[in-house]
Order: structure tokens, then sequence, then C-alpha cells
């Protein structure tokens, strides 16, 4: 069977996700200005350790193989830990993604003692600068330590995850070298306006000339066969049109293969469309997690041929899929058109007559409400809420 | 002496969910996903370890000879990402 053929059964579905990933919580000590779940306060409704467990009782039927657990900021939960074990105990791994506020030298050894877990510690910057503009101040100083903590407990090759944007393009070789020195393998994702993000991607999203600059980059840096690539998630197969292909199935794989269950179980195509629009249900309905993936009709319809809409005349679109369904949808862009980032330039917003104003805003907002005390000895009470 | 003699086993560390296009496999030591392309190739490997070589498990499953070279070669990739291996 040729890799046309399988990635076309793959947009037909699979039994259970092969990538899946898990929001556990909402809430964060962090506010990055780019967050896709837009996460900050905890969500009242967040799923229960039982709830959870049962969701992870569901997995295991499913055989699903490994799941990835984000936020919010994971570890902010108490069963944190007791969710990790249940789910390795059940079969299946998990890879989690932390700012590693909470990877003291005690829990780093606690973490490389678990078999069937990768950590992914999140900088956006090698140098605290750049990295603070967009995670916030003290937050490269924080996935330092959690870094030296996770190399000093043996934990071996943990993952540093880094979202390029306009500012850290440059740092690329910087990335490497800095993995390279903690024996950790890079992984680097693309941008997306989803969340939080949606304020920020005009400021951060790469220019076109840099977005050559990570094709360029990625192809020499990407190989499956070296030690230890440098992993993508798969996240910029629109680069594809630039030549070619990037290792990967260089699909969309929103509710075929891939999907999210966000903090209070809902379930969404993927993990940058928490959007109602993407929602096909939730753990919490009679079925579970199965009932959702095998039967929504979100999912059911995602399974279908897509059209190429704008792009079937484009010669690229074999190449790049017409890009990001989330990318698209959030800048305003029509779903089957262009993606905002399309490398021969048609998804230019202006082109395509989009008014940023009237561009979907994400469903939920969990950003904490930021106080600014004014004048704080002359006026007592004064504050400014921004929600 | 080639892979169709090799008296091969799935390796434990592999787990693999049948799809309708095959199966996946994947691998909790190395973590790799791979894809198992036909169901006749999930059963070649699933049955592995009861006969004494690749080529016997094919005639086993009932696999035509004209098709044994391109089993051979799915089965060399699928040593070589660690999903089988020589016992």
């Amino acid at each position: 069977m040729s890799v046309e053929s399988l990635v076309s059964q793959l947009k037909g579905g699979l039994d259970a996700p092969i990538c899946l990933t898990w929001e556990l919580t909402y809430a964060c000590n962090l506010q990055c200005v780019h967050c896709l779940s837009s996460s900050g306060q905890r969500d009242p409704r967040e799923l229960t350790t039982a709830e959870a467990k049962q969701v992870l009782d569901e997995l295991h039927d499913l055989q699903v193989f490994y799941i990835n657990i984000g936020g919010g900021e994971p570890m902010v939960r108490r069963d944190f830990f007791e969710l990790v074990e249940y789910a390795i105990g059940r079969g299946i791994g998990v890879k989690f993604s932390t700012n590693g506020a909470f990877i003291d030298a005690e829990k780093a050894r606690r973490l490389a003692s678990m078999d069937y877990l990768d950590v992914q510690i999140s900088l956006d910057g090698t140098d605290a600068v750049t990295n603070d503009a967009v995670r916030g101040e003290g937050s490269y100083d924080m996935a330092r330590r959690a870094m030296d903590n996770l190399k000093a407990a043996g934990f071996g090759p943990f993952k540093i995850s880094v979202v390029v944007t306009r500012h850290n393009v440059d740092q690329l070789d910087e990335f490497k070298a800095l993995a390279d020195s903690y024996g950790a393998q890079l992984r680097i994702t693309r941008l997306r306006p989803s969340g939080r993000g949606a304020d920020s991607w005009h400021d951060l999203h790469p220019t076109n000339a840099q977005q050559r600059q990570i094709y360029n980059w990625l192809l020499i840096h990407t190989d499956p066969d070296a030690e230890l690539p440098v992993l993508t998630g798969d996240s910029f197969f629109h680069l594809n049109a630039l030549g070619e292909s990037l290792p990967g199935l260089n699909m969309c794989g929103a509710g075929r293969v891939v999907c999210l269950i966000d903090p209070i179980g809902d379930v969404y195509a993927c993990p940058f469309v928490i959007h109602d629009e993407f929602k096909a249900g939730s753990v919490r309905d009679a079925g579970g997690f199965a009932q959702v993936w095998k039967h929504s009709d979100l999912f059911l319809e995602l399974r279908e041929p897509q059209s190429a809409g704008a792009c079937s005349s484009c010669g690229s679109y074999d190449a790049c899929q017409g890009g990001c369904m989330a990318a698209k949808f959030f800048t305003g862009l029509p779903l089957d058109g262009p993606d905002p980032e399309c490398v021969n330039g048609y998804g230019d917003l202006t082109a395509n007559g989009v008014d940023a104003a009237l561009a979907p805003k994400p469903s939920m907002d969990h950003t904490k409400p930021v106080r600014i005390t004014l004048g704080a000895t002359r006026t007592p009470s004064a504050t400014l809420v921004r929600s | 002496m080639t892979v169709l003699d090799a008296a091969l086993e799935l390796n434990p560390q592999v787990a693999i969910r049948p799809e309708p296009f095959g199966a996946l496999a994947y691998n909790y030591g190395n973590r790799r996903l791979v894809f198992l392309k036909h169901p006749d190739m999930v059963r070649v490997a699933q049955q592995l370890g009861d006969h004494p070589s690749l080529q016997a498990t094919l005639v086993a499953c009932d696999i035509s000879p004209t098709r044994w070279n391109s089993f051979a070669t799915a089965f060399e990739s699928l040593k070589s990402s660690e999903v089988v291996r020589e016992r």
C-alpha cells in the first residue's frame, strides 16, 4: 500500500485516535500570550479524579497507546501523579507538557523513576528576554531550573518544546545547541491563532521569508534516522508547498487521527480549535469518549472527503493540503481555502477581504483578571479588572 | 540466508491495534508508531512466534508464494523498526 493510500485511509478515520491530547486543567501559574486554551483560572467543572480515571479506563479499552497531557499547567492538579501513574499502570504511555515550575529536585527524581513517561518543557526563547516576553517574567529561569533538575535526576532525553515565532526564529540553532547540552530532544511547533494566540498572532507569527527559513532548517534537522531528530508534531505541513515534504503524515488529523479532551471533559477535533463549532461532545455524555469518537456528527463529517475549494486550482495543494483548519478558522478565512501562512501568499487576509474584527473568538476564556492597583496611597480600592 | 528463513517473533514491547487498513503497531520501548498496511500482515506478524521461520508462517497463513517477496521486504522493514525481532 502506498503512503498516499494509507493517508486516504487515515482521513476516513480510525477506530480510536492515534494521538490524543488531554488538557487536565485550565489552571496555570503563567499567562502565555499565545496560550491555545486561554488558560489561567481553574474551571470549577473540571473532571474529578474518579471521572479522569474512568476516561483512562476507556482509553485503555480502545488501545490508545499514549496520551499527551497538557493544560493549563497539568502539575497544578493535586492528583497529577496519581493520574499519570494510573495511566501508565493501564498501559497508556504519557507525554506531558509543562512550564517546569513544579519540577524541583524531588519531583524530577520521581519522574525519572517512571517508565513510559515523556516530559516536555516549554521554552520560547534561548534567553530570558525573548522567552519572557511571550511566557511571562521569570518563566525562562523556571524552565531552565526544571531542565537542570531533570538532568541531575538522570531522567534521560526529555523534550524542549518551542513554539516558533517571528522573534525566536533566528535562535533555532541555539535551541538545538541547548537541547544537545542537556542530551534532550528538541520539538519545534507552529504558532496558532487559537486561544490568546488570536490576539498575539499578528505580532508573533513568522513572516513569509521566515517560513522559508523554518522549512530549510527543518529539512536538515528532522531526519527520522538521526539519533534525536527534531520533532514537529507534524505541524508544518503547510510548508511542504516549498518543495520536498517534511517527515510526517502531511495531513490535518483533526477528528480523524487526533482529538482533544479539555479539562471539563468536552471533546474537540484538535488541540487548536477550542470553540463550540468544533466541539463533538463530552466524555460525560452517555457512551463516554468512545461514543463521541465513533459517532459524533462533527467527527463523521470531518472524515468525509474534504473539498479543496479555492485551493483546487493551485498546483501546491497536494503538498500542503490547504494547511491548518484552526489557523484558517481563527483568522476568519474560509476552511476550504488557503492557510493564512500559505507560502504562495494566497492566504493574505487583506487580499481575501477578511475583517480581523469579525474572526471567531474562542468560546471559553480562563484568563486570570489582571488587577492593577492605581495610586495605591491615594485611592484605597481603585482596581482595573481586565478579563 | 534471507529474512524468509529467519525465525522471528513480535517484539514483546510492541502492542498491535487492528484497524480497517491493517493495524497500528506501537513500540513502548522506542516510542515508535508503525503502520501495518494490510490485514494479512497483521495475521502473519501475530503468528510469527508459532512457526520456525517467516516463510513457514506465510505458508501457515495461506499467503500465496507470489506475494512472499513483498512480505519479505515489509518484514525486513519491521525488523529495523523493532516491531519484530529474531528469536
